[in-house]
């Protein structure tokens, strides 16, 4: 006997913002349960489809979760989003459904829809677990799937069956689910940012009344905590079934910010998906297609999946990262000096190294870790960094590397993206580890005594592994193609992001760098720039890091870098901006004897941020016979090219930054920009033609960790790296960089690009630093001159007239539309001298507008 | 080519009525006081139609500038003059024979009070529009473009702050005010703001004038492209007529809340003049108002030919040869 039907399936209302009532249908399945029920779809409707998307909601939404992905579907997919049954506008039958049923509901939806062809299911939340039962059990014509913030196990450590449990208590489920909103509210509260009201009026409105709202409370309940649960065996299933989906391509797509599915619940599908790509959506939460338009993400992933994967460049697979370390093992060169305030502290020869490093690979191993498994090190350069960093890969590990200079957030941030299985770290750092609840198993740098341990939960210490080590087998090396590093640097704006590379793409840039700068066994190192301090044993070279807080560069005085060189009699350096500034301006502290030292330097590198020649030139007069180099770059691929301070001085003036001609091994692309300012994907080598700077090495980054759609983006021609700066080739062959794509200030005449108006502008007596932004909606964009005057006051101001004359004429021919000067432009905190114009944009666009002076 | 020009006597008006001479055009000009100048001028006021009929039969194009301006004022005024003056000269000209009608209004139409920042020519609309002037030309601007047909293209043109060497409405009140040092700076005084050097505005409604067979039925507005802090071009006309830049800063909603109880008195005195600071001036002097310029460039195909900086040269050199007259 059919139950009573309690309410019949209805169209939703009209007026729901992004929702085209034309998508609206009703379907009848006369299979289902036995007696039959009528589903509210929303279905685009595209005959002869391609692929059909089918969306499947979880609790407590309805098919307008999808409405994204109808109104932007390329012409060729048919997107069919379903409402279950007794949810949405979907019929109320009155019956308890648990996951076997709505498995075999949908079933019964597609057999009556007569999708007989590709699918792809995409689905949120305990969606998940009703699609890909649906997806095994269709798997001849499943092409591919697509999850968000779901779950098919509960991973342990979860909070998530806590809080169901509390959720489950009896008299509660009730309360909160069905007889007040308070679910469904609470839901759609999960957003990040808060979505308008309208929308969520729009998520609530299938379930206005205690009676449209019984099936939120089932779906609860229907979470299966213990084995005896009635739908357990059902989702082991589910879980265990995805083994046969190895060839089905998948993306995991997830709001990190999700109280409920957290990271855990994102690395277990991980696990069984092991080839699934993944982007975290950095900020957003639990309700991601709410969060973020996740359309375009899915709909570039489904036109790759038509493409075949770009062949990566040729991977000239070069000696392994540890060879020197090796060849040297019966070496008593020093290989790391360890520097003190009062000179070297400790030093490792080459020998030492070697021992240490393939103990500290056994004990890694012995303690489980696995090729493959991630290894965070949050430890200084110096010795112990280099024995964990080589340990680490001998052992077949990723190593995490975390910029210091994120400070606790972004590390924290950083760490819960890469969520590395191991944490190596000084006492300091395991102990924010334990804090801020950093993963990984906690190894300490220093001895594991008691205090130690309680203060850092270290369950070993490096001692202790490689005792561990010493009597055990070293594990087999790492190939070329696996994975050896995560790098987590600062970027200009937003959270940092997880480079990826591979052994033979390190290795290769190692060799650039040795090719480039022709550095011999007998040349030492003294590294005041972090990344190229980890290079000195694998080039197998001495290295050193002078005393100075790594943090910020501009602390490294003349003294310090001198006792440095003197050390290990050194014949490179290796500074960033700041630090050489710094060095400079401290020079005439320095003793004799250190002046000598300072002598023996044949090479001066430094990069990091763009290089004033000045910087170079007043570096050089302490270190004479050192020729001073800049290599351009950035953390995905570095040295794109190189200049050295006489070929600065020869390039001239010029709009922007000259960086010199690419190196060997490197092909540099220039894709155009057009009025609005955006890449036109032309790409050319033409000279004097303004467009993103695109580029291609052997040295270049794998892709970015759990940022897919970022990949994707930054690797447009495929195979290439977009560098996200601005330039141009000059008839010479020599690349000019103008600048940062998102700095181009956009007006109506086309893109003007900030660095050289900066330069014009600096050259004011008077001006001390200058930022150029615009104002406006792009296209019509009004440029603002930001500067920073000699003794100007404490609080931002317009330009006096004459100021603002001495402005407009020292820029020619754009028009200024207005001067402001403030007493300082915010800079970023690693480099200590990237100009944060987008904070200055910000900041004019308010100002400009007629909101409060207040300071940038 | 037969122009009518109404409203000839501002300075926008004559720099219009000049450049159209210049280029050989026969034009008459319609006002209610004579100049004495040798252009051919019919006297009248534009509220009354049958003057207006006079003045438009056998006219080839209009450029209609007449209107009543102000902040403040009795609305029959504004509607006499700007809503039934607009209407009546349309009638005119369309029944006169005109062709091409250009009609003067202003980007206060379509101002709500809010910043406005590189935004397009949006509708006029007199509900939100602010004040009375406001208002009756958003009426106005609607009357006129009602009367685009296959038979009379009608472009509606807003110029955004004109000045130039001579303008008595927004240099003539600044300079006023400098010499008796009752100008202040409202707010930051850093809100961008467009204006217009008068030579470019007349450039722009003689090129609508020629353009209007492609363009009829729409808006555009006009500036010069250079927008600008307000203070910076309050102070660089005061520097033009060497006086020294104000000092006295007065805070934004110090400035709005004045402006409404000066409104008020005003209103309840019947006072004719300008009170020295209303709500709506306050809103402008403290509010960004600057336009996207590309489709008005493409569609008149016109661009200013004199620069701010020129202008304001220009501006200073007008005021010195002034000063070498009267002293």
């Amino acid at each position: 006997m059919k139950p009573v039907t309690l309410q019949p399936a209805a169209l939703p209302p009209a007026g729901l913002p992004g929702l085209d009532p034309a998508w609206s249908r009703l379907i009848e399945t006369p299979g289902v349960d036995g007696v039959g029920g009528t589903w509210h779809v929303l279905d685009n409707g595209v005959a002869d489809a391609a692929l059909t998307l089918l969306c499947v909601h979880g609790n407590p939404t309805w098919s307008y979760l999808w409405k994204d992905l109808l109104a932007s579907a390329p012409s060729n997919i048919r997107v069919v989003a379903v409402d279950h049954i007794d949810m949405g506008f979907s019929e109320r039958t009155g019956t308890t459904r648990r996951l076997a049923q709505r498995i075999e509901d949908l079933s019964a939806l597609t057999a009556a829809m007569e999708i007989d062809g590709d699918v792809v299911i995409v689905a949120h939340d305990w969606g998940g677990p009703i699609a890909l039962g649906w997806a095994e059990e269709h798997l001849n014509q499943l092409a591919g799937v697509v999850l968000m913030n779901t779950a098919v196990h509960q991973p342990s450590n979860a909070s998530a069956p806590a809080l169901i449990r509390a959720v489950r208590t009896p008299g509660i489920l009730d309360k909160i689910c069905v007889s007040t909103p308070a679910f469904v509210r609470g839901a759609a509260a999960f957003s990040r940012p808060r979505p308008p009201r309208e929308v969520r009026m729009a998520l609530e409105a299938p379930y206005r009344t205690p009676d449209r709202r019984a099936a939120i409370a089932d779906f609860v309940k229907d979470i299966p905590l213990d084995p005896r649960h009635p739908t357990a065996a059902t989702l082991d299933a589910v879980a265990n079934g995805l083994v046969d989906l190895g060839d089905i391509p998948a993306l995991l797509l997830w709001g990190p910010s999700d109280p409920v599915f957290s990271d855990l619940y994102l690395r277990d599908l991980e696990q069984r998906l092991p080839h699934a790509n993944v982007h975290r959506f950095i900020g957003a939460s639990h309700m991601l297609p709410v969060d973020v338009n996740i359309a375009p993400v899915v709909f570039d992933w489904l036109k790759g999946l038509d493409t075949e994967k770009a062949a990566s460049f040729a991977s000239v697979s070069g000696a392994s990262l540890w060879s020197n370390i090796e060849r040297l093992a019966h070496d008593d060169r020093v290989a790391v000096v360890d520097m003190g305030p009062d000179g070297p502290e400790r030093a490792v020869t080459f020998a030492e190294l070697a021992d240490g490093v393939s103990s500290l690979a056994s004990g890694l191993a012995s303690i489980g870790l696995q090729r493959g498994d991630r290894v965070a090190l949050l430890v200084p350069p110096g010795i112990d960094l280099a024995l964990c960093l080589y340990a680490s890969w001998r052992a077949g590990a990723v190593v995490v590397l975390v910029d210091a200079g994120l400070g606790a957030r972004g590390i924290s941030r950083a760490l819960k993206s890469a969520n590395p299985d191991y944490l190596i770290g000084i006492p300091k750092a395991l102990s924010a580890a334990r804090t801020l609840r950093w993963p990984g198993t906690r190894i300490a740098t220093s001895e594991l005594s008691r205090p130690v341990a309680a203060l850092t939960g270290a369950k070993y210490s490096l001692d202790n592994l490689r005792a561990i080590g010493a009597t055990s087998p070293i594990p087999d090396a790492p190939g070329p193609d696996d994975f050896a590093a995560v790098a987590f640097t600062s970027g200009a704006t937003g959270p940092a992001k997880g480079v990826v590379y591979r052994h033979h793409q390190i290795q290769a840039q190692r060799d650039a760098l040795m090719d480039l700068y022709d550095i011999q066994g007998t040349d030492r190192l003294v590294a005041a720039f972090g990344p190229f301090a980890l290079f000195g044993p694998s080039m197998g070279i001495t290295s050193i890091v002078p005393e100075m807080n790594v943090t910020s560069p501009g602390t490294l005085t003349a003294r310090a870098l001198a006792q440095a060189v003197d050390a290990v009699d050194a014949t490179l350096v290796f500074g960033s901006p700041a630090a050489l500034k710094n060095v400079a301006a401290t020079a005439r502290d320095l003793l004799p004897a250190e002046r000598t030292a300072l002598e023996g330097v044949r090479l001066l590198l430094s990069a990091g941020a763009p290089v004033p020649a000045d910087v170079l030139r007043s570096a050089t007069a302490v270190m004479v016979n050192a020729t001073a180099h800049t290599p351009y770059g950035m953390t995905e691929v570095l040295p794109v090219a190189d200049i050295s301070l006489e070929q600065i001085d020869a390039a001239g003036t010029g709009r922007g930054v000259c960086v010199g001609i690419p190196v060997t091994g490197v092909d540099v692309l220039i894709d155009p920009l057009d009025t609005l300012g955006a890449p036109t994907g032309t790409t050319t080598t033409d000279p004097n033609v303004l467009g993103e700077v695109c580029v291609r090495a052997g040295h270049m980054r794998e892709g970015y960790d759990k940022l897919w759609s970022t990949q994707h983006q930054a690797s447009q021609p495929p195979g290439w790296h977009r560098t996200g700066d601005v330039g141009h080739f000059d008839s010479e062959g020599r690349l000019w960089i103008e600048g940062r794509i998102g700095h181009v200030v956009k007006t109506m005449f086309g893109p003007v690009t900030p660095i050289d108006l900066e330069h014009a502008i600096n050259r004011i007596a008077d001006v001390v630093q200058s930022a150029i932004v615009g104002v406006g909606p792009i296209g019509t964009q009004q440029v603002v001159a930001v500067i920073v005057i000699r003794d100007g006051s404490r609080r931002s101001a317009l330009a006096k007239e004459p100021m603002a004359d001495a402005v407009r004429s020292a820029v020619g021919d754009v028009d200024i539309a207005a001067v402001v000067v403030s007493p300082s432009l915010p800079v970023d905190k690693r480099h200590n001298s990237k100009i944060d114009r987008f904070r200055i944009a910000a900041w004019a666009e308010r100002v400009l507008a007629g909101g409060r002076m207040g300071t940038p | 080519m037969r122009v009518l020009v109404t409203g000839a006597t501002s300075l926008l008006g004559r720099t219009v009525v000049d450049l159209l001479m210049s280029r050989g055009e026969d034009v008459t000009v319609f006002q209610r006081h004579t100049t004495n100048t040798d252009v051919r001028e019919i006297l009248g006021d534009v509220g009354d139609a049958d003057a207006v009929s006079r003045a438009t039969t056998g006219t080839d194009a209009v450029i209609h500038l007449a209107a009543r301006v102000g902040v403040t004022g009795v609305w029959k005024e504004f509607e006499r003059t700007n809503i039934m003056g607009t209407t009546n000269v349309v009638v005119g000209a369309r029944a006169g024979g005109a062709s091409r009608f250009v009609h003067v209004s202003s980007p206060s139409v379509a101002h709500a009070g809010e910043s406005l920042v590189g935004v397009g020519a949006r509708s006029a609309d007199p509900n939100s529009a602010r004040g009375p002037y406001a208002r009756s030309k958003a009426f106005a601007e609607h009357a006129a473009l009602a009367a685009n047909s296959a038979d009379m293209a009608v472009v509606a043109v807003r110029p955004h702050l004109v000045w130039g060497p001579g303008d008595k409405q927004l240099v003539g009140r600044i300079v006023a005010r400098a010499r008796q040092g009752r100008l202040a700076i409202v707010g930051t005084g850093a809100a961008l703001i467009d204006s217009t050097y008068v030579d470019n505005a007349a450039d722009a409604l003689v090129a609508a004038l020629d353009k209007a067979p492609t363009i009829g039925g729409r808006s555009f507005v006009v500036s010069n492209g250079q927008p600008r802090p307000v203070r910076e071009l309050v102070n660089r006309i005061v520097l033009a007529a060497g006086l020294a830049p104000p000092r006295i800063k007065v805070p934004y909603q110090l400035a709005r809340s004045g402006g409404l109880v000066a409104e008020r008195i005003w209103d309840r005195q019947e006072r004719s003049d300008d009170p020295p600071m209303t709500s709506f001036l306050a809103e402008q002097l403290g509010t960004a108002h600057w336009f996207d310029q590309r489709d008005t460039r493409e569609s008149l195909d016109w661009s200013p030919t004199v620069s701010l900086e020129e202008g304001f040269v220009r501006l200073a050199a007008s005021f010195a040869s002034t000063e070498r007259v009267t002293s």
